[in-house]
């Protein structure tokens, strides 16, 4: 398949590998911050074919893993609401909250619905005057724009039952918080779908304030193989920079025309991230002109207390100070089909592609 | 948290492994339930049973490649050849939504009639109930069937015969039913030309079977695709087991499709693929007599037993990578068959 098999290649992944083994023998400790690419490595068990000096660890970039459980209790209140409709991408449905889950209220009856896109949710809501259509915004630059551009559409076609329920986030305050918080980093896989939005220059902080390099990397394994050279050479060299490995769809300015959808929409407010606490200004809010679609301002609902787990380390997990086979509860009280941290349930979470691939 | 039925649990995964090792075993229990293999398996005076039933609830009941009613047939005439048996018998039940059309009814029950009959089955006994409007949703079907098994194809069932060396094979490319499905729930407004694979293959499995070829292990890889199965083989008999991804068939619109959509093809439906493991010596005969029929024409090894690892199935993926296949947790698509 075009554009795909020419990544899977095994002669290139071969030379990649011999590459990278000749580049450096010191010990190295890289950061995959998207989870896509967490779950890429672990699928294509790149980890077994890495030199030892080369240590990939998970960062914070599954959108479901860093949401708090705050924001779930509060999605769970939402859809216990008799005209409400939960709308949301699907691996939040399965997300324990404090005491029950979307999926154990969609089986008492509530109305919560798998969407691939927030167009899917606008048409739930046009088909549904009567009732009110919350979809749950959650993830990076990456799917912010489209949520904005829902509130967008919604305006334009007057709608007035829909809501978004914003946990959206972005991603260089948590990877500038990493290293502040001294996790050992030397080199940063950066998130290649991010970029496509936000272009490269949003990590040049990095390199030129830490001395970490950022490569921003494709899915595939010989873009994820060619962007651990292209880190191993940085480090080699001595010479931090931003790099775009992802070129066939990364532009260096970006997605212009999202960005700037991204901006009418949204305005930046201190954010909770799973591990890393509150973060300054990481969290993207709804503006003032468009609260008639914010589902925090139009829908208020009670909210039990939050209660995080006992003995979850998904914290530490999030930051790549532990591997989930750290955990004590990993693979034993906390499994795929029956998940305590949020880790465990996105397959772009460490956990769950350390589970499935590796326990 | 979990005090009520999940879709989940419907899966043929994890949760459905658990509700019926829970639940139904436990007040269930005896001595031929707990083999747990895909039929039944009866002795009644010198001869040998395969007894199966299923339920078909797939959304939408007409799908390209098949409809609820010929999937119905060829499921439950698959589950007894898979167990080495010569299907023979089946029932047909029906729980139909009030208001639902006796032209589709027609169309439907008609078909069922030329899959049973091409397969070699008569469908011998039935059951009908209509229900309200809104009580189930148009069409569901349950079945059950009887085949007859020869006393050397007991061991089909349980893969107990399973070991080292061995070699595992498919009938061609995976994944086809499941994506079918969706794409016909115009699930992210696709078009696509996927058919679903749903096919009876008990003529194909006799042809084998027939020629004496040692066959150790048959089971049809429907909900939680290939993944589940060799997951559950690998685990059940303590064997290991080795897959090399690149030799799994997967056709390129579904493999497309799978791509788009995060979906591994690994996990996805099928209901006319097999899984069969064959001694290393008739493997290429098994697969060559397979080629001839026309639901194996891109038969192919996949992978062999291995004395390593024992209960887990490995990938070697197509860059030389390993990982795990584990079974499918929580569910992947509700109502695929």
């Amino acid at each position: 398949m075009k554009y795909i098999d020419e990544f899977r290649d095994k002669v290139l992944v071969d030379q990649l590998l011999e590459k990278i083994s000749s580049v450096t023998s010191k010990e190295i400790a890289l950061m995959e911050v998207c989870g896509g690419h967490t779950w890429a490595i672990q699928k294509f068990g790149i980890p077994f074919l890495l030199p030892e000096n080369i240590k990939l660890l998970s960062g914070p970039g599954c959108p479901v893993c860093v949401t708090s459980k705050k924001f779930i209790d509060q999605a769970v209140a939402y859809s216990r609401l008799k005209d409400v409709i939960i709308t949301t991408y699907g691996d939040l449905i399965r997300v324990p909250g404090s005491t029950s889950s979307l999926n154990v209220e969609k089986s008492r009856g509530a109305d919560v619905r798998i969407v691939y896109s927030v167009l899917d949710a606008l048409q739930i809501a046009k088909e549904n005057p009567s009732k009110r259509v919350v979809f749950l915004g959650i993830g990076f630059e990456t799917t912010a724009p489209s949520s904005a551009a829902g509130i967008h559409n919604a305006l334009k076609e007057k709608l007035t039952n829909f809501f978004v329920f914003s946990s959206h986030k972005i991603m260089p305050p948590a990877m500038a918080a990493l290293i502040d918080e001294g996790v050992t980093i030397n080199g940063y896989i950066a998130p290649g779908h991010v970029s496509v939005i936000t272009g490269s220059h949003i990590y040049e902080g990095i390199p030129s304030k830490y001395g970490v390099g950022c490569v921003i990397s494709g899915f595939e394994p010989v873009d994820i193989l060619q962007s651990i050279y292209m880190l191993c050479k940085q480090i080699q060299e001595n010479d931090y920079r931003v790099e775009i490995q992802y070129k066939r769809v990364v532009k260096p300015e970006g997605n212009v025309k999202a960005q700037e959808m991204m901006a009418e929409v949204f305005t930046l407010r201190d954010d909770w991230w799973r591990g890393l606490g509150t973060l300054k200004d990481s969290g993207l809010a709804i503006k003032e002109k468009y609260s008639n679609f914010d589902a925090e301002k139009m829908i208020p609902v009670e909210v039990e207390e939050t209660k995080e787990e006992k003995g979850c380390i998904c914290g530490e997990i999030l930051k790549g100070l532990k591997k989930p086979n750290d955990c004590r509860l990993f693979a034993k009280v906390c499994t795929t089909s029956n998940p305590v941290g949020a880790c465990m349930v996105s397959h772009e979470g460490a956990c769950n592609a350390y589970f499935r691939f590796n326990k | 948290m979990e005090n009520n039925i999940l879709l989940g649990h419907g899966s043929g995964g994890k949760l459905t492994h658990t509700l019926i090792k829970d639940l139904f075993v436990k007040y269930f229990d005896n001595h031929i339930l707990s083999q747990q293999t895909d039929s039944a398996l009866l002795q009644t005076g010198s001869s040998n049973i395969a007894f199966t039933t299923d339920s078909y609830v797939v959304d939408p009941i007409f799908f390209p490649g098949g409809n609820i009613g010929k999937l119905a047939v060829c499921g439950t005439v698959n589950d007894l050849a898979v167990s080495g048996a010569i299907p023979k018998y089946i029932s047909a039940s029906f729980i139909i939504e009030e208001g639902f059309s006796l032209k589709e009814l027609d169309i439907i029950v008609s078909s069922m009639a030329a899959e049973a009959k091409k397969a070699g089955v008569l469908i011998v006994t039935g059951d009908t109930k209509v229900v309200n409007k809104g009580q189930c949703d148009k069409l569901f079907i349950n079945t059950a069937g009887i085949g007859i098994l020869d006393a050397n194809q007991l061991k089909i069932s349980s893969g107990k015969c399973i070991m080292a060396g061995d070699k595992i094979i498919i009938n061609g490319a995976i994944a086809d039913h499941g994506m079918a499905i969706m794409a016909s729930r115009n699930f992210g407004n696709f078009k696509s030309d996927i058919k679903s694979d749903c096919a009876c293959l008990n003529h194909m499995i006799k042809e084998i079977i027939d020629a004496g070829c040692n066959v150790k292990f048959m089971r049809d890889a429907t909900r939680g695709g290939i993944a589940t199965i060799l997951s559950e083989l690998s685990e059940n008999n303590e064997i290991g087991i080795e897959i090399d991804e690149s030799k799994v068939p997967v056709n390129e619109n579904v493999r497309g499709m799978c791509e788009l959509l995060g979906f591994d093809p690994f996990y996805v439906a099928n209901e006319g693929k097999i899984i069969i493991v064959a001694s290393a010596v008739d493997a290429e005969k098994v697969v060559a007599l397979m080629k001839k029929n026309e639901f194996g024409k891109e038969s192919s090894i996949i992978g062999d037993i291995v004395d390593s690892h024992r209960g887990k199935a490995i990938l070697k993926t197509g860059i030389g990578g390993s990982r795990i296949i584990d079974m499918l947790a929580g569910e992947q698509l509700p109502r695929i068959c």
